[in-house]
Protein backbone atom coordinates (compact mmCIF):
# COMPACT_ATOMS: atom_id res chain seq x y z
CA UNK A 1 0.00 0.00 0.00
CA UNK A 2 1.23 3.67 -0.74
CA UNK A 3 1.91 6.17 1.81
CA UNK A 4 -1.13 8.17 0.53
CA UNK A 5 -3.41 5.43 0.68
CA UNK A 6 -2.13 4.29 4.24
CA UNK A 7 -3.03 8.34 4.81
CA UNK A 8 -6.10 7.69 3.46
CA UNK A 9 -7.21 5.03 5.85
CA UNK A 10 -5.54 7.10 8.93
CA UNK A 11 -7.76 10.01 8.26
CA UNK A 12 -10.98 7.76 7.74
CA UNK A 13 -9.92 6.69 11.17
CA UNK A 14 -9.73 9.48 12.66
CA UNK A 15 -12.64 10.89 10.90
CA UNK A 16 -14.83 7.99 12.03
CA UNK A 17 -13.58 8.20 15.69
CA UNK A 18 -12.05 5.31 15.55
CA UNK A 19 -9.21 5.21 17.77
CA UNK A 20 -5.19 4.97 16.47
CA UNK A 21 -3.50 2.37 18.16
CA UNK A 22 -0.04 1.29 18.55
CA UNK A 23 0.44 -1.27 16.10
CA UNK A 24 -1.69 0.93 13.24
CA UNK A 25 0.49 2.86 10.85
CA UNK A 26 0.21 6.88 11.48
CA UNK A 27 2.25 9.60 10.20
CA UNK A 28 5.11 10.22 11.30
CA UNK A 29 4.74 13.75 12.37
CA UNK A 30 1.08 12.57 14.58
CA UNK A 31 3.93 9.73 16.09
CA UNK A 32 6.13 13.09 17.14
CA UNK A 33 3.36 15.07 18.27
CA UNK A 34 2.08 12.04 20.62
CA UNK A 35 5.27 11.46 22.26
CA UNK A 36 6.11 15.07 22.55
CA UNK A 37 2.98 15.49 24.16
CA UNK A 38 2.83 12.61 26.56
CA UNK A 39 6.35 12.41 27.13
CA UNK A 40 5.69 16.23 28.55
CA UNK A 41 2.49 15.01 30.16
CA UNK A 42 4.77 12.45 31.98
CA UNK A 43 7.67 14.93 33.05
CA UNK A 44 4.68 17.26 34.29
CA UNK A 45 3.56 14.32 36.82
CA UNK A 46 7.01 13.59 38.19
CA UNK A 47 8.44 17.13 38.41
CA UNK A 48 4.62 17.68 39.51
CA UNK A 49 5.56 15.54 43.03
CA UNK A 50 8.37 18.32 43.54
CA UNK A 51 6.51 21.16 44.76
CA UNK A 52 3.58 18.92 46.99
CA UNK A 53 6.37 16.34 48.50
CA UNK A 54 8.13 19.83 49.33
CA UNK A 55 5.47 19.77 52.56
CA UNK A 56 5.30 15.66 52.84
CA UNK A 57 7.48 16.19 56.09
CA UNK A 58 5.87 19.46 57.87
CA UNK A 59 2.07 18.29 57.14
CA UNK A 60 0.01 19.98 59.58
CA UNK A 61 -1.77 16.99 60.80
CA UNK A 62 -1.44 12.95 60.56
CA UNK A 63 -4.53 12.63 58.25
CA UNK A 64 -3.16 15.92 56.19
CA UNK A 65 0.33 13.99 55.60
CA UNK A 66 -1.52 10.50 54.70
CA UNK A 67 -3.67 12.47 52.06
CA UNK A 68 -0.81 14.36 50.64
CA UNK A 69 1.93 11.30 50.68
CA UNK A 70 -1.26 9.74 49.11
CA UNK A 71 -1.68 12.20 46.60
CA UNK A 72 2.05 12.50 45.70
CA UNK A 73 2.16 8.89 45.04
CA UNK A 74 -1.15 9.01 42.47
CA UNK A 75 1.36 11.59 40.38
CA UNK A 76 4.19 9.41 40.41
CA UNK A 77 2.11 6.23 39.21
CA UNK A 78 0.42 8.76 36.23
CA UNK A 79 3.86 9.48 35.02
CA UNK A 80 4.02 5.89 35.19
CA UNK A 81 0.97 5.29 33.10
CA UNK A 82 2.11 8.05 30.82
CA UNK A 83 5.80 6.50 30.45
CA UNK A 84 4.48 3.45 29.23
CA UNK A 85 2.03 5.08 26.91
CA UNK A 86 5.11 7.17 25.23
CA UNK A 87 6.92 3.79 25.21
CA UNK A 88 4.19 2.36 22.54
CA UNK A 89 5.43 5.18 20.10
CA UNK A 90 8.47 3.27 20.08
CA UNK A 91 10.34 5.80 22.57
CA UNK A 92 11.87 4.30 26.20
CA UNK A 93 11.44 5.56 29.40
CA UNK A 94 15.18 6.29 29.48
CA UNK A 95 15.60 7.67 26.46
CA UNK A 96 12.59 10.42 27.16
CA UNK A 97 13.97 10.93 31.09
CA UNK A 98 17.07 12.11 29.40
CA UNK A 99 15.61 14.96 27.36
CA UNK A 100 13.93 16.02 30.70
CA UNK A 101 17.47 15.57 32.25
CA UNK A 102 19.24 17.97 29.14
CA UNK A 103 16.65 20.19 29.28
CA UNK A 104 15.29 19.18 25.54
CA UNK A 105 11.71 18.19 26.93
CA UNK A 106 9.51 20.56 28.80
CA UNK A 107 7.19 20.00 31.63
CA UNK A 108 4.37 22.40 32.77
CA UNK A 109 5.96 25.76 33.71
CA UNK A 110 3.44 25.91 36.67
CA UNK A 111 5.55 23.39 38.95
CA UNK A 112 8.39 25.93 38.13
CA UNK A 113 6.77 28.53 41.31
CA UNK A 114 7.67 27.45 45.20
CA UNK A 115 5.55 26.40 47.82
CA UNK A 116 5.60 28.46 50.70
CA UNK A 117 2.90 27.55 53.22
CA UNK A 118 0.53 24.97 53.95
CA UNK A 119 -2.01 27.08 52.25
CA UNK A 120 -0.32 26.21 49.08
CA UNK A 121 -0.97 22.48 48.99
CA UNK A 122 -4.82 23.53 48.86
CA UNK A 123 -4.37 26.02 46.21
CA UNK A 124 -2.44 23.13 44.15
CA UNK A 125 -5.08 20.85 44.19
CA UNK A 126 -8.11 23.52 43.75
CA UNK A 127 -6.01 25.53 40.90
CA UNK A 128 -3.32 23.37 39.33
CA UNK A 129 -4.94 20.10 39.26
CA UNK A 130 -8.56 21.80 38.49
CA UNK A 131 -7.07 23.52 35.59
CA UNK A 132 -5.25 20.14 34.78
CA UNK A 133 -8.38 18.15 34.98
CA UNK A 134 -9.81 20.50 32.46
CA UNK A 135 -7.59 19.66 29.64
CA UNK A 136 -7.17 15.72 31.21
CA UNK A 137 -11.02 15.64 30.48
CA UNK A 138 -10.58 16.80 26.91
CA UNK A 139 -7.65 14.00 26.51
CA UNK A 140 -9.93 11.12 27.28
CA UNK A 141 -11.53 11.35 23.70
CA UNK A 142 -8.14 12.00 22.04
CA UNK A 143 -7.35 9.91 18.88
CA UNK A 144 -4.74 7.83 20.56
CA UNK A 145 -6.40 5.14 22.50
CA UNK A 146 -3.22 4.78 24.97
CA UNK A 147 -2.91 7.86 25.74
CA UNK A 148 -7.23 7.91 25.90
CA UNK A 149 -7.36 5.22 28.46
CA UNK A 150 -4.44 6.55 30.19
CA UNK A 151 -6.25 9.59 30.99
CA UNK A 152 -9.60 7.77 31.74
CA UNK A 153 -7.69 6.26 35.11
CA UNK A 154 -5.83 9.59 35.90
CA UNK A 155 -8.85 11.64 35.35
CA UNK A 156 -10.38 9.64 38.35
CA UNK A 157 -7.80 10.16 40.65
CA UNK A 158 -7.26 14.07 39.72
CA UNK A 159 -10.99 14.96 40.48
CA UNK A 160 -10.60 13.54 43.94
CA UNK A 161 -7.18 15.70 44.45
CA UNK A 162 -9.33 18.73 43.07
CA UNK A 163 -11.70 18.05 46.08
CA UNK A 164 -8.88 17.06 48.64
CA UNK A 165 -7.43 20.59 47.68
CA UNK A 166 -10.50 22.61 47.93
CA UNK A 167 -11.20 21.00 51.59
CA UNK A 168 -8.02 21.83 52.73
CA UNK A 169 -8.71 25.82 51.39
CA UNK A 170 -12.21 25.49 53.25
CA UNK A 171 -10.65 24.70 56.47
CA UNK A 172 -8.06 27.57 56.54
CA UNK A 173 -11.15 30.25 55.44
CA UNK A 174 -12.87 29.28 58.30
CA UNK A 175 -9.61 29.38 60.46
CA UNK A 176 -7.80 32.05 62.50
CA UNK A 177 -7.33 35.22 60.75
CA UNK A 178 -3.67 34.11 60.09
CA UNK A 179 -4.90 30.94 58.42
CA UNK A 180 -7.44 33.19 56.24
CA UNK A 181 -5.05 35.33 55.14
CA UNK A 182 -2.52 32.48 54.27
CA UNK A 183 -5.18 30.92 52.02
CA UNK A 184 -5.81 34.31 50.35
CA UNK A 185 -2.12 34.90 49.91
CA UNK A 186 -1.85 31.28 48.26
CA UNK A 187 -4.63 32.07 45.48
CA UNK A 188 -3.05 35.09 44.95
CA UNK A 189 0.23 33.66 43.91
CA UNK A 190 -1.42 30.80 42.49
CA UNK A 191 -4.26 31.97 40.20
CA UNK A 192 -2.18 33.97 36.84
CA UNK A 193 0.13 30.82 36.89
CA UNK A 194 -2.83 28.31 36.12
CA UNK A 195 -4.41 30.36 33.86
CA UNK A 196 -1.48 30.33 31.88
CA UNK A 197 -1.42 26.41 32.01
CA UNK A 198 -3.40 26.56 29.27
CA UNK A 199 -0.67 27.83 27.15
CA UNK A 200 -0.92 30.84 24.83
CA UNK A 201 -3.36 32.16 23.16
CA UNK A 202 -5.25 30.47 20.16
CA UNK A 203 -3.48 32.79 17.66
CA UNK A 204 -0.13 32.34 19.22
CA UNK A 205 -0.55 28.64 19.57
CA UNK A 206 2.07 26.81 17.08
CA UNK A 207 1.10 22.91 17.62
CA UNK A 208 -2.44 23.53 17.80
CA UNK A 209 -4.03 23.36 14.43
CA UNK A 210 -2.48 20.43 13.59
CA UNK A 211 -3.42 18.76 16.76
CA UNK A 212 -7.31 19.45 16.31
CA UNK A 213 -7.11 18.17 13.34
CA UNK A 214 -5.81 14.83 14.23
CA UNK A 215 -8.51 15.51 17.07
CA UNK A 216 -5.58 14.83 19.63
CA UNK A 217 -7.04 18.02 21.36
CA UNK A 218 -10.06 18.97 21.02
CA UNK A 219 -10.70 21.94 22.12
CA UNK A 220 -8.79 25.37 22.00
CA UNK A 221 -6.58 26.83 24.44
CA UNK A 222 -8.90 29.99 25.35
CA UNK A 223 -12.34 27.89 25.57
CA UNK A 224 -10.52 25.90 28.27
CA UNK A 225 -9.00 28.59 30.12
CA UNK A 226 -13.01 30.41 29.60
CA UNK A 227 -14.49 27.18 31.27
CA UNK A 228 -11.67 27.26 33.81
CA UNK A 229 -12.35 31.02 35.16
CA UNK A 230 -16.04 30.31 34.77
CA UNK A 231 -15.97 27.12 37.70
CA UNK A 232 -13.31 29.47 39.84
CA UNK A 233 -14.87 32.42 39.78
CA UNK A 234 -18.13 30.49 41.35
CA UNK A 235 -16.17 28.60 43.78
CA UNK A 236 -13.74 31.24 44.74
CA UNK A 237 -17.16 32.59 46.80
CA UNK A 238 -18.16 29.30 48.83
CA UNK A 239 -14.33 29.99 50.06
CA UNK A 240 -15.32 33.65 51.05
CA UNK A 241 -12.44 34.73 49.14
CA UNK A 242 -11.61 37.00 45.98
CA UNK A 243 -9.69 35.60 42.81
CA UNK A 244 -6.53 39.14 42.58
CA UNK A 245 -8.28 40.01 39.19
CA UNK A 246 -10.01 43.66 38.98
CA UNK A 247 -11.45 42.89 35.65
CA UNK A 248 -12.73 39.81 36.56
CA UNK A 249 -16.63 40.26 36.06
CA UNK A 250 -19.84 38.87 34.62
CA UNK A 251 -20.83 39.29 31.38
CA UNK A 252 -24.60 38.73 31.18
CA UNK A 253 -23.96 39.08 27.50
CA UNK A 254 -21.71 36.12 26.70
CA UNK A 255 -22.61 34.34 29.90
CA UNK A 256 -19.50 34.18 30.57
CA UNK A 257 -16.84 35.80 33.04
CA UNK A 258 -14.43 38.39 31.11
CA UNK A 259 -10.86 38.83 32.86
CA UNK A 260 -7.81 40.94 33.03
CA UNK A 261 -5.13 39.82 30.89
CA UNK A 262 -2.40 37.59 31.41
CA UNK A 263 1.39 38.51 31.78
CA UNK A 264 3.01 36.62 28.94
CA UNK A 265 6.61 37.96 29.32
CA UNK A 266 6.25 36.24 32.78
CA UNK A 267 4.92 32.99 30.97
CA UNK A 268 7.52 32.90 28.25
CA UNK A 269 10.20 33.99 31.17
CA UNK A 270 9.23 30.71 32.93
CA UNK A 271 9.05 29.09 29.96
CA UNK A 272 13.15 29.69 28.98
CA UNK A 273 13.94 28.05 32.35
CA UNK A 274 13.71 31.79 34.05
CA UNK A 275 11.21 30.62 36.78
CA UNK A 276 11.62 30.80 40.36
CA UNK A 277 12.49 27.41 41.31
CA UNK A 278 13.32 25.96 37.59
CA UNK A 279 17.01 24.66 38.50
CA UNK A 280 15.56 23.62 41.50
CA UNK A 281 13.64 21.31 39.99
CA UNK A 282 16.03 20.08 37.00
CA UNK A 283 18.54 19.78 39.66
CA UNK A 284 16.14 17.51 42.29
CA UNK A 285 15.28 15.02 38.93
CA UNK A 286 18.83 14.86 37.81
CA UNK A 287 19.95 14.22 41.18
CA UNK A 288 17.42 11.48 42.19
CA UNK A 289 18.58 9.80 38.60
CA UNK A 290 22.05 10.49 38.61
CA UNK A 291 22.51 9.28 42.42
CA UNK A 292 20.00 5.96 41.97
CA UNK A 293 22.09 4.94 38.80
CA UNK A 294 24.06 2.66 41.17
CA UNK A 295 20.93 0.88 42.33
CA UNK A 296 19.03 0.44 39.04
CA UNK A 297 22.79 -0.98 37.70
CA UNK A 298 22.96 -3.60 41.26
CA UNK A 299 18.95 -4.55 40.12
CA UNK A 300 20.01 -5.32 36.56
CA UNK A 301 23.09 -7.12 37.87
CA UNK A 302 21.35 -9.01 40.59
CA UNK A 303 18.64 -10.06 37.55
CA UNK A 304 21.34 -11.15 34.74
CA UNK A 305 22.59 -13.54 37.42
CA UNK A 306 19.26 -14.99 38.51
CA UNK A 307 18.40 -15.62 34.97
CA UNK A 308 21.98 -17.24 34.53
CA UNK A 309 21.90 -19.47 37.45
CA UNK A 310 18.54 -20.40 36.84
CA UNK A 311 19.46 -21.18 33.24
CA UNK A 312 22.11 -23.63 34.16
CA UNK A 313 20.06 -24.94 36.55
CA UNK A 314 17.75 -25.89 33.85
CA UNK A 315 20.88 -27.18 31.64
CA UNK B 1 -0.79 -3.27 85.13
CA UNK B 2 -0.93 0.67 85.41
CA UNK B 3 -2.57 2.83 82.90
CA UNK B 4 0.65 4.69 82.71
CA UNK B 5 2.55 1.23 81.12
CA UNK B 6 -0.43 0.45 78.39
CA UNK B 7 -0.09 3.92 77.45
CA UNK B 8 3.35 4.41 77.23
CA UNK B 9 3.89 0.79 75.31
CA UNK B 10 1.28 2.05 72.77
CA UNK B 11 3.14 5.46 72.29
CA UNK B 12 6.19 3.33 71.96
CA UNK B 13 4.90 1.24 69.15
CA UNK B 14 2.95 4.26 67.44
CA UNK B 15 6.35 6.59 67.49
CA UNK B 16 8.34 3.32 65.64
CA UNK B 17 5.89 3.72 63.55
CA UNK B 18 5.47 7.06 62.88
CA UNK B 19 8.87 8.19 63.07
CA UNK B 20 10.04 5.72 60.21
CA UNK B 21 7.48 6.52 58.03
CA UNK B 22 8.09 10.38 58.18
CA UNK B 23 12.32 9.12 57.29
CA UNK B 24 10.67 7.06 54.26
CA UNK B 25 8.33 9.80 53.36
CA UNK B 26 11.31 11.79 52.60
CA UNK B 27 12.09 9.63 49.37
CA UNK B 28 8.91 10.58 48.10
CA UNK B 29 9.50 12.16 44.67
CA UNK B 30 13.53 11.21 44.94
CA UNK B 31 13.41 6.86 44.14
CA UNK B 32 16.31 5.80 42.08
CA UNK B 33 13.34 4.60 39.99
CA UNK B 34 9.50 5.37 39.73
CA UNK B 35 8.27 2.06 40.62
CA UNK B 36 10.51 1.81 44.01
CA UNK B 37 9.29 5.48 44.76
CA UNK B 38 6.33 4.33 44.94
CA UNK B 39 7.13 1.53 47.02
CA UNK B 40 9.06 3.00 49.49
CA UNK B 41 6.08 5.65 49.47
CA UNK B 42 3.61 3.01 50.44
CA UNK B 43 5.62 1.61 53.26
CA UNK B 44 5.83 5.19 54.74
CA UNK B 45 1.49 5.27 53.97
CA UNK B 46 1.18 1.77 56.03
CA UNK B 47 2.88 3.00 58.89
CA UNK B 48 1.45 6.14 59.17
CA UNK B 49 -1.73 4.36 58.98
CA UNK B 50 -0.22 2.18 61.69
CA UNK B 51 0.90 5.13 64.26
CA UNK B 52 -2.43 6.23 63.54
CA UNK B 53 -4.66 3.55 65.07
CA UNK B 54 -1.98 3.39 67.83
CA UNK B 55 -2.37 7.10 68.77
CA UNK B 56 -5.96 7.15 68.36
CA UNK B 57 -6.62 4.09 70.75
CA UNK B 58 -3.50 5.50 73.28
CA UNK B 59 -5.64 9.05 73.24
CA UNK B 60 -8.54 7.21 74.16
CA UNK B 61 -7.16 5.38 77.20
CA UNK B 62 -5.57 8.58 78.47
CA UNK B 63 -8.74 10.98 77.51
CA UNK B 64 -11.41 8.93 79.96
CA UNK B 65 -13.79 11.23 77.53
CA UNK B 66 -11.85 14.29 78.05
CA UNK B 67 -11.31 14.57 74.15
CA UNK B 68 -8.52 15.98 75.30
CA UNK B 69 -5.56 13.66 73.56
CA UNK B 70 -6.21 13.25 70.19
CA UNK B 71 -3.46 11.80 67.61
CA UNK B 72 -2.12 14.72 66.38
CA UNK B 73 -1.54 16.69 69.92
CA UNK B 74 0.30 13.15 70.26
CA UNK B 75 2.55 13.18 67.25
CA UNK B 76 2.70 16.70 67.37
CA UNK B 77 3.17 18.18 70.66
CA UNK B 78 5.59 16.10 72.44
CA UNK B 79 8.81 17.06 72.49
CA UNK B 80 12.23 14.67 71.88
CA UNK B 81 12.41 13.48 75.68
CA UNK B 82 8.98 11.98 75.45
CA UNK B 83 9.50 9.54 72.76
CA UNK B 84 9.72 6.05 73.00
CA UNK B 85 10.94 4.77 69.58
CA UNK B 86 13.86 2.79 68.84
CA UNK B 87 17.26 4.72 67.74
CA UNK B 88 16.64 2.58 64.69
CA UNK B 89 14.16 3.92 63.00
CA UNK B 90 15.30 8.09 63.50
CA UNK B 91 18.67 7.05 61.96
CA UNK B 92 19.14 9.20 58.42
CA UNK B 93 17.82 7.65 54.75
CA UNK B 94 21.82 7.63 54.06
CA UNK B 95 21.81 6.13 50.81
CA UNK B 96 19.34 3.67 49.00
CA UNK B 97 21.22 0.49 50.62
CA UNK B 98 21.15 2.26 54.31
CA UNK B 99 17.07 2.89 53.45
CA UNK B 100 16.83 -0.66 53.00
CA UNK B 101 18.38 -1.80 55.25
CA UNK B 102 17.07 0.14 57.79
CA UNK B 103 13.47 -1.33 56.61
CA UNK B 104 14.56 -4.39 56.58
CA UNK B 105 15.53 -4.58 60.05
CA UNK B 106 12.53 -2.85 61.45
CA UNK B 107 10.28 -5.10 59.47
CA UNK B 108 11.75 -8.38 60.46
CA UNK B 109 11.58 -7.03 64.15
CA UNK B 110 8.33 -5.87 63.59
CA UNK B 111 7.01 -8.87 62.05
CA UNK B 112 7.85 -11.19 64.62
CA UNK B 113 6.40 -8.42 66.93
CA UNK B 114 2.86 -8.34 65.22
CA UNK B 115 2.52 -11.49 65.02
CA UNK B 116 2.48 -12.22 68.74
CA UNK B 117 0.83 -9.45 69.47
CA UNK B 118 -2.25 -10.72 67.61
CA UNK B 119 -2.97 -12.79 71.07
CA UNK B 120 -2.61 -10.03 72.73
CA UNK B 121 -5.10 -9.63 75.95
CA UNK B 122 -6.08 -6.32 74.80
CA UNK B 123 -8.63 -7.14 71.91
CA UNK B 124 -7.82 -3.54 70.28
CA UNK B 125 -3.90 -4.11 70.30
CA UNK B 126 -4.46 -7.20 68.57
CA UNK B 127 -6.67 -6.25 65.95
CA UNK B 128 -4.37 -3.62 65.19
CA UNK B 129 -1.73 -5.78 65.07
CA UNK B 130 -3.51 -8.14 62.83
CA UNK B 131 -4.34 -5.63 59.89
CA UNK B 132 -0.67 -4.12 60.30
CA UNK B 133 0.50 -7.85 60.19
CA UNK B 134 -0.34 -8.25 57.00
CA UNK B 135 1.00 -4.76 55.40
CA UNK B 136 4.45 -5.70 57.41
CA UNK B 137 4.68 -9.01 55.16
CA UNK B 138 5.03 -7.18 52.45
CA UNK B 139 7.29 -4.66 53.69
CA UNK B 140 9.57 -7.81 55.09
CA UNK B 141 9.73 -9.21 51.68
CA UNK B 142 10.09 -6.47 49.50
CA UNK B 143 13.04 -4.86 52.14
CA UNK B 144 14.41 -8.61 51.87
CA UNK B 145 14.58 -8.70 47.73
CA UNK B 146 16.08 -5.64 47.73
CA UNK B 147 18.86 -6.94 50.36
CA UNK B 148 20.01 -9.87 48.48
CA UNK B 149 19.87 -7.66 45.19
CA UNK B 150 22.21 -5.25 46.37
CA UNK B 151 24.05 -7.81 48.27
CA UNK B 152 24.29 -9.70 45.11
CA UNK B 153 24.59 -7.32 42.57
CA UNK B 154 27.17 -5.20 41.54
CA UNK B 155 30.47 -4.39 43.26
CA UNK B 156 29.17 -0.83 44.50
CA UNK B 157 26.16 -1.98 45.70
CA UNK B 158 28.14 -4.97 47.88
CA UNK B 159 29.95 -2.42 49.00
CA UNK B 160 27.20 0.44 50.48
CA UNK B 161 25.22 -2.58 51.80
CA UNK B 162 28.05 -3.45 53.99
CA UNK B 163 28.22 0.67 55.06
CA UNK B 164 25.10 0.56 55.72
CA UNK B 165 25.68 -2.74 58.03
CA UNK B 166 28.18 -0.86 59.78
CA UNK B 167 26.12 1.98 60.73
CA UNK B 168 22.92 0.39 61.32
CA UNK B 169 23.71 -2.71 62.97
CA UNK B 170 24.62 -0.80 66.86
CA UNK B 171 21.00 -0.27 66.48
CA UNK B 172 19.89 -3.36 66.29
CA UNK B 173 20.43 -4.43 69.91
CA UNK B 174 17.86 -2.62 71.36
CA UNK B 175 15.22 -3.87 70.14
CA UNK B 176 15.33 -6.49 72.07
CA UNK B 177 16.17 -5.37 75.36
CA UNK B 178 12.55 -4.46 76.93
CA UNK B 179 12.09 -1.50 78.10
CA UNK B 180 10.21 -0.78 82.06
CA UNK B 181 6.75 -0.41 80.36
CA UNK B 182 7.75 -3.68 77.79
CA UNK B 183 8.37 -5.49 80.15
CA UNK B 184 5.17 -4.77 82.63
CA UNK B 185 2.63 -4.96 79.37
CA UNK B 186 4.11 -8.51 78.63
CA UNK B 187 3.61 -9.16 82.55
CA UNK B 188 0.11 -8.39 82.17
CA UNK B 189 -0.65 -10.11 79.10
CA UNK B 190 -0.98 -7.33 77.02
CA UNK B 191 2.67 -7.08 75.49
CA UNK B 192 5.24 -8.78 74.00
CA UNK B 193 8.52 -10.14 75.39
CA UNK B 194 10.88 -9.02 72.77
CA UNK B 195 13.88 -10.23 74.25
CA UNK B 196 12.15 -13.50 73.29
CA UNK B 197 12.14 -12.19 69.34
CA UNK B 198 15.96 -12.75 68.59
CA UNK B 199 16.45 -15.49 67.70
CA UNK B 200 13.67 -15.52 65.05
CA UNK B 201 14.77 -12.33 64.29
CA UNK B 202 18.36 -13.27 63.75
CA UNK B 203 17.80 -16.53 61.83
CA UNK B 204 15.55 -14.50 58.94
CA UNK B 205 18.62 -11.80 58.90
CA UNK B 206 20.95 -14.74 58.65
CA UNK B 207 18.96 -16.48 55.72
CA UNK B 208 18.28 -13.17 53.77
CA UNK B 209 22.43 -12.11 54.19
CA UNK B 210 23.27 -15.73 53.03
CA UNK B 211 21.13 -15.07 49.77
CA UNK B 212 22.93 -11.64 49.75
CA UNK B 213 26.17 -13.31 50.38
CA UNK B 214 27.09 -11.54 53.29
CA UNK B 215 27.32 -12.02 56.63
CA UNK B 216 26.20 -10.31 59.78
CA UNK B 217 28.99 -8.38 61.81
CA UNK B 218 30.49 -9.76 64.95
CA UNK B 219 27.57 -10.06 67.34
CA UNK B 220 29.84 -9.03 70.35
CA UNK B 221 29.72 -5.32 69.04
CA UNK B 222 28.49 -2.97 71.12
CA UNK B 223 24.85 -1.85 71.10
CA UNK B 224 23.71 1.79 71.27
CA UNK B 225 20.56 1.82 73.56
CA UNK B 226 17.97 4.60 75.29
CA UNK B 227 15.34 5.16 72.46
CA UNK B 228 12.85 3.89 74.15
CA UNK B 229 13.23 5.50 77.82
CA UNK B 230 13.39 8.71 75.24
CA UNK B 231 17.51 9.19 75.00
CA UNK B 232 17.59 9.33 71.14
CA UNK B 233 20.58 10.37 68.92
CA UNK B 234 20.68 13.54 67.82
CA UNK B 235 18.74 13.35 64.88
CA UNK B 236 15.04 12.78 66.34
CA UNK B 237 15.35 16.74 67.52
CA UNK B 238 15.79 17.76 64.09
CA UNK B 239 13.06 15.13 62.62
CA UNK B 240 10.41 16.63 65.17
CA UNK B 241 11.43 20.22 64.60
CA UNK B 242 10.56 19.65 61.01
CA UNK B 243 7.51 17.61 61.27
CA UNK B 244 5.77 19.58 64.09
CA UNK B 245 6.41 22.68 62.67
CA UNK B 246 3.32 23.98 62.15
CA UNK B 247 1.76 23.11 65.22
CA UNK B 248 4.21 25.16 67.09
CA UNK B 249 3.86 27.92 64.70
CA UNK B 250 0.09 28.16 64.89
CA UNK B 251 -1.10 26.51 67.64
CA UNK B 252 -4.40 24.92 68.48
CA UNK B 253 -5.29 25.70 64.81
CA UNK B 254 -7.60 23.34 63.07
CA UNK B 255 -6.29 22.33 59.35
Amino acid sequence: MSVQELEQIFLAKIEQEIRIEPKDWMPDAYRKTLIRQISQHAHSEIVGMLPEGNWISRAPSLKRKAILLAKVQDEAGHGLYLYSAAETLGTTREQTINDLHSGKAKYSSIFNYPTLTWADIGAIGWLVDGAAILNQVMLCRTSYGPYARAMVRICKEESFHQRQGFDILMVLSKGTPEQRAMCQDAINRWWWPSLMMFGPHDSESTHSEQSTQWKIKRMSNDELRQKFVDMIAEQVKVLNMTLPDEHLKWNEETKHYDFGGINWTEFWNVVKGNGPCNKQRLDARRKAWDEGAWVREAASAHAAKRKMRQEKQIA
Amino acid sequence: MTKDATYNYLLHLADNALILAQRNSEWCGHGPVLEQDIAITNISLDLIGQSRSLYQYAAELINEGTGAATEDTLAYLRDTRDFKNCLLVEQPNGDWAQTILRQFFFSTYQFFLYQRLQQSGDAHLAAIAEKSLKEVTYHVRWSSEWVIRLGDGTEESRNRLLNALDELWMFTGELFVPSAYESEAFKAGIGVDVSALKANWEQRVNEVFEEATISIVSTSAWMQSGGKEGAHTEHLGFILAEMQYMQRVYPGCEW
